[in-house]
């Protein structure tokens, strides 16, 4: 298996629109942490950049098949990382999150979520049945909600949130029956909000809050919210100009450079720069979704499938939350906010997608 | 919980068992497109959110953008002081800081945490930020006026917690303790919702503080400094980032008092305990040196923003403390109004001062009879007597002779029935009545025997304590009435001038001599070695308006004294009413002392002056120092 691949062979439009990413990317690091203490942030960015290229070429010369065989280790190293993580984890803005390593602080969950891919792909390509059997889906649920729920404690809701999407886009594409589609939805739809409405106390929301996302309160959401819809409101058509939006240069927007990146993005560079970078982000989703097409097998498949899904929660979740569509929720918008674990684990997921595009030809 | 064996090895020996691994998969190619069409909707419904946000409504997003980081701050462009004749303070300002809840930042639960740290009622804090709820979000809540060093220290440590408290500087009036000169000064406050409908008040914003009552109002154009402005660029936590314009603030002016805080004190003294009123002025210019009105109160409590227990207990005294009785008290002067009565009897040529009326205690007129104060009578009263004694009967009979519209015309002339113009607000006119004013008013005919009531001051004639120091003023300066005023203009109001016949003037004056000093009815206003002069009253209360709002029927007259010194060259006229005094004599002490206060100052500062001058004049002969020449007042 370990046939040397030619570099024209990589997906050249995708990892090329992944670099466009991180250089606008980097410009507004740049410009959101002008006269700031986070101002080295831009320059720390592109060595992140160089490191998630390097990680990506390195990983999508082992071919996937052989990094599948080692899931179970990768799992249980995984788990038992992020329960170091809750117990000697650094703490920052309330949360531990972070494990020291060398000068880098590693974030675990975000590798984690190509573990969870990996582990999807497998656990669903070794049924080799055509519907997926609830018993089958609640056993593999398990497995994703161990990690799920460390995360959730670290608190990081976001990022928990998106081991469930990988999930949820395999368990579809495996066929879950329609009918539990069904009753899942209904569940959400109908009864969830019904019983939160008139069954819970408030007492009792409040508790469960807490529990889901203790973090809401504490930083305000509702200012967070508003200052980030007034920035994106205030850039208009065309941006007020790199370095020019007073929301995000004043300080008004909250973390310009991490979670609120594309709202200080589109203060400055207006409706016409965020078409621009959701146009790539859309063509990206789309060939990350071909490449699973073109899959030389099935698990190749799940696991471009797990890598499109977990891209197109990101967007959704960071970009709805920002133009205040969704609820606020701290999750990072891939190839762009600032920090290195979030753009390695990215640049990570698009060596997967190499992987699996290198040995789309079957011998 | 176990993961399927991953050894290949393992997973033959079950392979009968399972159908072969697929590597086919187009069971799942219609998921795929579903996940692909899920995305299409996903980036269409992510580009009209912005388009909402960012085409739709380019206005409204930006001009909150601006309301977020560019502020105004005030530069308080303080008041002018308000000084005396002398130019010692009697009301300044004094520097603080106020604190303001920027209502858009407020979170909650952050109201227990700034309740107690600004040592504020939680529960009366949460009823302020409701009771604003409906105000526009910018404006600000003010917390607390006159921060402390502690309150201001907590402000600034806890400015990261707390985004929406901010402190802005401002300037309190500090105004004399215990009511002193209250009427007067007035006060300020912030300018009201209705005065900004008002065409006069257009020139002020909203907030503005602005004089209210007395002198403060009158004045506040001179007093009213103008508020500078800083436009700047403000960060999330407040720092200012840089400056966009500013401009400079202009102080008020200080505004110089004709009143003596020397003869002021004297009179708050005086009066102290007592409800009424004093007026001194100097009828040869019409400087007001003194005026006071009892009950009084705190100015100091409208200063920041009076407290509602404070405003319901001056607003329900019975003793109305709000009225300044120096000039809005309408009362019937009483025997005070004779010495106009003989005058009018004179000038017109009615009577000379030889005229005699035999006094038996009363007297009929129009088949009324009309009761003199003194019981046994004054048996035969010529006009120096008359006056002296204060006798009714020989002022029925010569009021009775001179006739309504003479005694009316000479009222006017004095300055009854009409505002003196003094540089106050609200001042009272009085009435003088008169057949006319019975038509115009009440459209019937003047009963004759309301004269005989006027002529004795009581009946529906009513003055205020500024027209009597006027009047009497004007009278013992020979016909030069002048215009009252507690500041000096540049140009000041002509006097109102007549020409009285000295003789005639000289006949009242002495009789007014004779009330003091000639065992009158003034005596206790005696001063040795000063020609004082004066009239007592007593006025029945039933027929003036005050007593009638304040249901004083039973109640005791009014007592009267106004008194000038000396009397032929009058430098001091002083008015004083006692609410309910009783009798007129008992009022001449108030009117005493601040005459003695005057004269004694004026003897201290001669001598002062002598010595200083005498002092100057030695040091020059001994030629070491060449002094300038005695200076003070003049």
């Amino acid at each position: 298996m370990s046939r040397h691949f030619a570099v024209r062979d990589i997906d050249w439009p995708l990892v090329l629109i992944a670099l466009v990413l991180c250089a606008v990317g980097v410009l507004q690091i740049y410009s959101a942490t002008l006269d700031t203490e986070f101002h080295s942030a831009w320059w720390r960015q592109i060595l992140f950049v160089a490191g998630g290229w390097v990680l990506m070429l390195v990983i999508q010369e082992i071919d996937y098949h052989s990094l599948l065989q080692y899931v179970p280790g990768l799992y249980i190293g995984t788990v038992l990382a992020l329960v170091a993580t809750y117990a000697f984890g650094q703490s920052a803005f309330g949360s531990r999150r972070w494990i020291p390593f060398g000068p880098v602080h590693l974030q675990v969950s975000e590798f984690a979520k190509l573990v969870i891919i990996l582990l999807v792909a497998r656990y669903l390509t070794e049924l080799r049945t055509e519907v997926l059997e609830i018993r089958e889906m609640l056993k593999l649920a398990g497995l994703v909600l161990v990690p799920t729920f460390l995360v959730l404690k670290q608190p990081d809701l976001g990022t928990a949130l998106t081991y469930l999407a990988v999930l949820v886009v395999g368990a579809f594409i495996a066929g879950l029956r329609w009918k539990y589609v069904a009753v899942i939805a209904v569940v959400t739809v109908i009864v969830l909000p019904i019983t939160w409405t008139f069954v819970l106390q408030d007492y009792q929301k409040t508790r469960w809050r807490s529990f889901i996302d203790p973090e809401r309160d504490a930083q305000g959401s509702g200012y967070q919210l508003i200052q980030s819809q007034i920035a994106i409101g205030a850039g208009g058509m065309f941006g007020k100009g790199v370095t020019k939006g007073t929301q995000t240069q004043l300080r008004f927007l909250p973390v310009p450079h991490k979670d609120f990146i594309f709202s200080a993005f589109a203060e400055e560079h207006g409706f016409v720069g965020v078409v621009f970078v959701l146009a790539l982000f859309f063509v990206m989703v789309m060939r990350i979704v071909q490449n699973g097409q073109t899959a030389s097998d099935p698990v190749g498949m799940y696991v471009c499938m797990g890598v499109a899904g977990l891209l197109l929660f990101h967007i959704l979740v960071n970009v709805g939350m920002v133009a205040g569509a969704i609820p606020v929720t701290g999750i990072p918008l891939p190839f762009m906010s600032a920090g290195g674990s979030s753009i390695w684990s990215s640049f990570l997921a698009l060596g997967l997608v190499n992987n699996v595009r290198l040995r789309r030809f079957v011998n | 919980m176990t993961l399927p064996p991953a050894d290949p090895h393992l997973e033959t020996a079950r392979l009968s068992e399972k159908p072969p691994l697929r590597d086919d998969f187009r069971f799942a190619a219609g998921k795929i497109a579903v996940f692909q069409y899920v995305t299409v909707v996903i980036f269409v419904i992510l580009v009209s959110a912005f388009w909402r946000l960012q085409v739709q409504n380019p206005q409204f997003y930006d001009e909150r953008a601006v309301a977020n980081s560019v502020k105004s701050v005030p530069i308080p462009g303080p008041r002018g002081r308000i000084l005396d004749r002398e130019g010692r303070v009697i009301v300044d300002n004094h520097a603080s800081f106020s604190l303001r809840l920027a209502r858009e930042l407020l979170k909650e639960e952050h109201l227990r945490p700034i309740a107690q740290g600004l040592d504020l009622d939680y529960d009366d804090l949460v009823a302020r930020v409701r009771r604003y709820r409906h105000r526009p979000k910018y404006e600000a809540l003010p917390l607390k006026e006159e921060l402390t060093p502690l309150d201001l220290a907590f402000v600034d440590s806890h400015r990261d917690f707390f985004p929406e408290l901010f402190t802005i500087p401002s300037q309190r009036r500090v105004y004399p303790q215990n009511g002193m000169l209250a009427h007067v000064l007035g006060y300020t406050g912030e300018i009201t919702e209705a005065q900004l409908d008002m065409p006069e008040f257009a020139k002020y914003d909203q907030g503005a503080v602005i004089g209210q009552f007395g002198v403060e109002q009158q004045y506040n154009e001179i007093l009213m400094g103008q508020d500078g402005q800083r436009q700047v660029i403000v960060d999330n936590t407040g720092q200012v980032r840089h400056e966009l314009k500013s401009k400079g603030a202009v102080s008020g002016k200080d505004l110089e008092l004709t009143i003596d805080l020397d003869l002021q004190a004297v009179a708050e003294l005086s009066l102290e305990g007592r409800n009424g009123a004093v007026v001194a002025l100097d009828p040869r210019n019409g400087e007001v040196l003194a005026m006071l009105s009892h009950p009084a109160f705190d100015p100091n409590k409208f200063a920041v923003r009076i407290r509602a227990a404070d405003w319901k207990e001056i607003r329900d005294n019975p003793d109305k403390p709000m009225l300044n009785r120096a000039i809005q008290a309408q009362q019937a002067p009483g025997s005070t109004f004779k010495p106009t009565v003989a005058l009018a009897a004179l000038e017109s040529g009615t009577i000379d001062e030889q005229f005699n009326v035999h006094c038996a205690g009363g007297a009929y007129f129009y088949g009324n009879y009309y009761r003199c104060h003194l019981k046994g009578g004054h048996g035969t009263v010529n006009l120096h007597r008359g006056i002296v004694q204060s006798c009714d009967t020989y002022f029925y009979t010569v009021g009775n002779m001179v006739g309504i519209d003479k005694i009316a015309y000479y009222a006017d002339l004095v300055g009854f029935g009409h505002k003196t113009g003094i540089d106050l607000p609200n001042e009272k006119e009085g009435t003088v009545p008169s057949p006319q004013w019975a038509l115009r008013n009440y459209h019937r005919k003047w009963y004759a025997g309301e004269t005989i009531s006027v002529a004795i001051g009581q009946g529906a004639l009513t003055v205020t304590p500024l027209q009597l120091a006027r009047a009497f003023g004007g009278i013992a300066m020979s016909g030069v009435w002048q215009q009252p005023h507690l500041v000096q203009t540049a140009k000041p109001e002509k006097p109102v001038t007549w020409n009285l016949d000295p003789v005639h003037v000289k006949d009242v004056v002495d009789g007014m001599f004779g009330v003091v000093n000639e065992w009158g009815t003034g005596t206790l206003a005696q001063i040795p070695g000063l020609q004082v002069c004066g009239k007592t009253g007593t006025a029945q209360v039933e027929s003036s308006d005050l007593a009638k709002a304040t249901g004083g029927v039973a109640s005791q007259p009014n007592a009267w004294f106004v008194g000038f010194a000396p009397c032929y060259a009058p430098e001091i006229v002083v008015a004083a009413i006692w609410d309910h005094g009783a009798e007129g004599p008992y009022v001449a002490p108030i009117v005493r002392d601040i005459l003695k206060a005057y004269f004694d100052k004026k003897a201290r500062l001669t001598m002062l002056r002598q010595q200083q001058s005498e002092d100057a004049a030695r040091l020059a002969a001994i030629g070491r120092l060449d002094l300038p020449g005695p200076s003070g007042p003049q």
